[in-house]
C-alpha cells in the first residue's frame, strides 16, 4: 500500500490557501463597492472605492481563467 | 459495426443510461447553492449547468486508460461485468436520488464494477489496496478539506463585510456564484461524462469493433455528452433540495465560499491524481460554510444520512452489481435480457414513487427535506 501523503497535504494546503485568497479578495471587493455607494450616497465620488473593487474584481477574474486553463486539457 | 455483439449493444445503452442518472444527481453539486440563494433561477441554472456538461465532455479528449483506475484487473474484465456493474451503479442512483440524497456517482459506478468482477472473476480481479488507496482516504479526506476551507472562508467573508450595506453584499456575492458554479460544472463534465466514454470504448475493443488502444469514436463522446447534459437539464431537483436546502439554510456569500472551496479542491486533486468525488467535496463545503456563519443552522440530522449514504454506497452498488453479474454470467443472453428488465422494472417503480411527492423546479426551495411518502400539509410544514 502506498499512500501519497505528501500529495494529500499539498491538495490540503493549496486549497485552503486557493479558497481562502479568492474568497477573502472578492469579499474585499463587496465590501469596496458598498462603501463606494455609500461614499456616493453621501456626496463623494467614491473613485477611490471603485478602483479598488475594480483590482479585487479583477484579481478573482484571473482565477477563474486560471481555473478554466487547468480544467481544458488542450491548454496545456 | 456487424462486430457489435447484443451484449456489447447492452453496455452501450446501459452505459448512457448510468450517464444520463449521473448527470441528474450531480446537477445539484454545482447548482444547488446558487438555486437556493436566488443567485440563479432553478431553469436557468440546470440550462447552464447542461451546456456546461456537455462542453466539458468534448474537451477532454484523454480517455482514462482504464475504465477504473487500476482498481478491478482490466484484463479480467468482461462485457457481462460492465453490463452488470453499470445495472448495480444506476439502481444505487435512483434509490438515492428518490431519498433525496447526494450520494457519489462515481463510488456507485466503482462499487457496482468491484462486485461485479468479484462475482465474475474472483477476489483476485479486485485490487483492494487500490480501492483503499484511490477511493476511500480521498473519500474521507476531501470532503474534510473542502469544509474546513469553506468554513475558514465563510468566517473571514461575514468579518470582512459585517458593517457593509445587507443589499450590496448579496448581490455581489450572488454574481460570483455563477462563476463558481460554472465551473464546477465544467470541471464535472470533463470528469464524469470521460468515464462513460472510456467504459463503451471498451467494451468496442472487447468484441473487436475497434482496434486496441484507439480512443472513442466521435459517435460514442457526442452520445455520452448528450446523455450527462440531459441528465443535467432534467436536473435532480430532489437532491439539489437536499443540498441547497437541506443541509443549511445557506446565503449567497456562503454559498459563494462553498462553491470556491469545491473548485478548489477538485481542480488540485485532479492535477494531483486523485479521484475524488464531485459530491462528497461539495457537500463538505456546504457543510464547512454552514458552519462558519455564526447563529447559521446547521441540520446535523441531515448530514448524517448523508454520510450514512456515502458509507452505504460502495457496497450497496456492489451488491446489485454481484446479484447482476451472477445472472449474466451463468444466465448468457437470457440472463442479461432478465437483469435489463428486472432494472427497467425498479426504475419504473421508483419513478413512480417519486411522483406521489414531486420536487421540480417550481417547488424546489419551499422546503427543506424530501418526503418519499405524501404528508398532509408536507408544503406548509419545514
Amino acid at each position: 500500500m502506498d499512500v501519497k501523503w505528501g500529495s494529500l497535504g499539498q491538495v490540503a494546503l493549496v486549497s485552503f490557501g486557493a479558497t481562502v485568497g479568492v474568497v477573502v479578495v472578492f469579499a474585499l471587493g463587496v465590501r469596496a463597492l458598498a462603501a463606494r455607494q455609500e461614499a456616493r450616497a453621501h456626496g463623494a465620488t467614491g473613485s477611490a472605492q471603485g478602483q479598488v473593487a475594480g483590482v479585487c474584481f479583477t484579481v478573482c477574474a484571473c482565477a477563474v481563467l486560471y481555473g478554466l486553463y487547468l480544467i481544458i486539457p488542450q491548454f496545456h | 459495426m456487424d462486430h457489435i455483439t447484443f451484449l456489447v449493444s447492452m453496455v452501450i445503452v446501459t452505459a448512457l443510461a448510468f450517464d444520463f442518472t449521473n448527470g441528474f444527481h450531480d446537477t445539484a453539486n454545482a447548482m444547488a447553492t446558487s438555486i437556493a440563494t436566488g443567485a440563479l433561477r432553478p431553469k436557468v441554472a440546470v440550462a447552464i449547468s447542461g451546456v456546461l456538461n456537455l462542453a466539458g465532455a468534448f474537451l477532454s479528449t484523454e480517455v482514462a486508460r482504464t475504465i477504473s483506475g487500476g482498481i478491478v484487473a482490466d484484463n479480467l474484465v468482461t462485457p457481462g461485468m460492465i453490463f452488470a456493474g453499470l445495472i448495480g451503479a444506476i439502481v444505487w442512483n435512483l434509490v438515492t436520488w428518490l431519498l433525496g440524497l447526494p450520494s457519489s456517482s462515481s463510488h456507485a459506478l466503482f462499487g457496482g464494477l468491484i462486485g461485479a468482477v468479484w462475482v465474475g472473476a474472483g477476489r483476485k480481479g479486485v485490487h483492494f489496496n487500490e480501492v483503499l488507496d484511490k477511493i476511500l482516504i480521498p473519500a474521507v479526506a476531501s470532503p474534510v478539506v473542502a469544509g474546513v476551507a469553506a468554513l475558514a472562508a465563510t468566517y473571514f467573508t461575514y468579518r470582512l463585510t459585517r458593517r457593509s450595506d445587507g443589499d450590496t453584499v448579496a448581490k455581489g456575492f450572488r454574481t460570483g456564484q455563477i462563476a463558481s458554479a460554472s465551473l464546477v460544472s465544467l470541471a464535472h463534465g470533463t470528469n464524469d461524462a470521460q468515464k462513460t466514454m472510456g467504459v463503451i470504448t471498451l467494451a468496442l475493443i472487447s468484441c473487436g469493433a475497434l482496434a486496441p488502444g484507439s480512443g472513442p469514436p466521435v459517435w460514442v463522446i457526442l452520445t455520452a455528452g448528450l446523455a450527462i447534459a440531459t441528465g443535467t437539464y432534467i436536473g435532480g431537483w430532489r437532491i439539489i433540495r437536499t443540498m441547497g436546502k437541506g443541509i443549511v439554510d445557506i446565503q449567497s456569500p456562503q454559498g459563494f465560499a462553498a462553491e470556491s472551496a469545491s473548485t478548489a479542491v477538485i481542480l488540485t486533486s485532479a492535477n494531483m491524481g486523485f479521484a475524488l468525488s464531485t459530491t462528497q467535496v461539495c457537500s463538505g463545503g456546504i457543510l464547512g460554510a454552514g458552519v462558519g456563519r455564526r447563529l447559521a443552522e446547521v441540520r446535523w440530522g441531515t448530514a448524517g444520512q448523508m454520510a450514512l449514504a456515502w458509507l452505504v454506497t460502495l457496497p450497496a452498488a456492489a451488491a446489485v452489481g454481484a446479484v447482476a453479474a451472477s445472472v449474466v454470467v451463468h444466465g448468457g443472453t437470457l440472463g442479461t435480457v432478465l437483469i435489463a428488465l428486472a432494472a427497467a422494472a425498479v426504475a419504473a417503480v421508483i419513478v413512480v414513487l417519486s411522483r406521489r411527492s414531486p420536487v421540480d423546479a417550481g417547488n424546489v426551495n419551499d422546503a427543506s427535506t424530501v418526503p418519499v411518502r405524501q404528508v398532509a400539509n408536507a408544503k406548509a410544514g419545514v
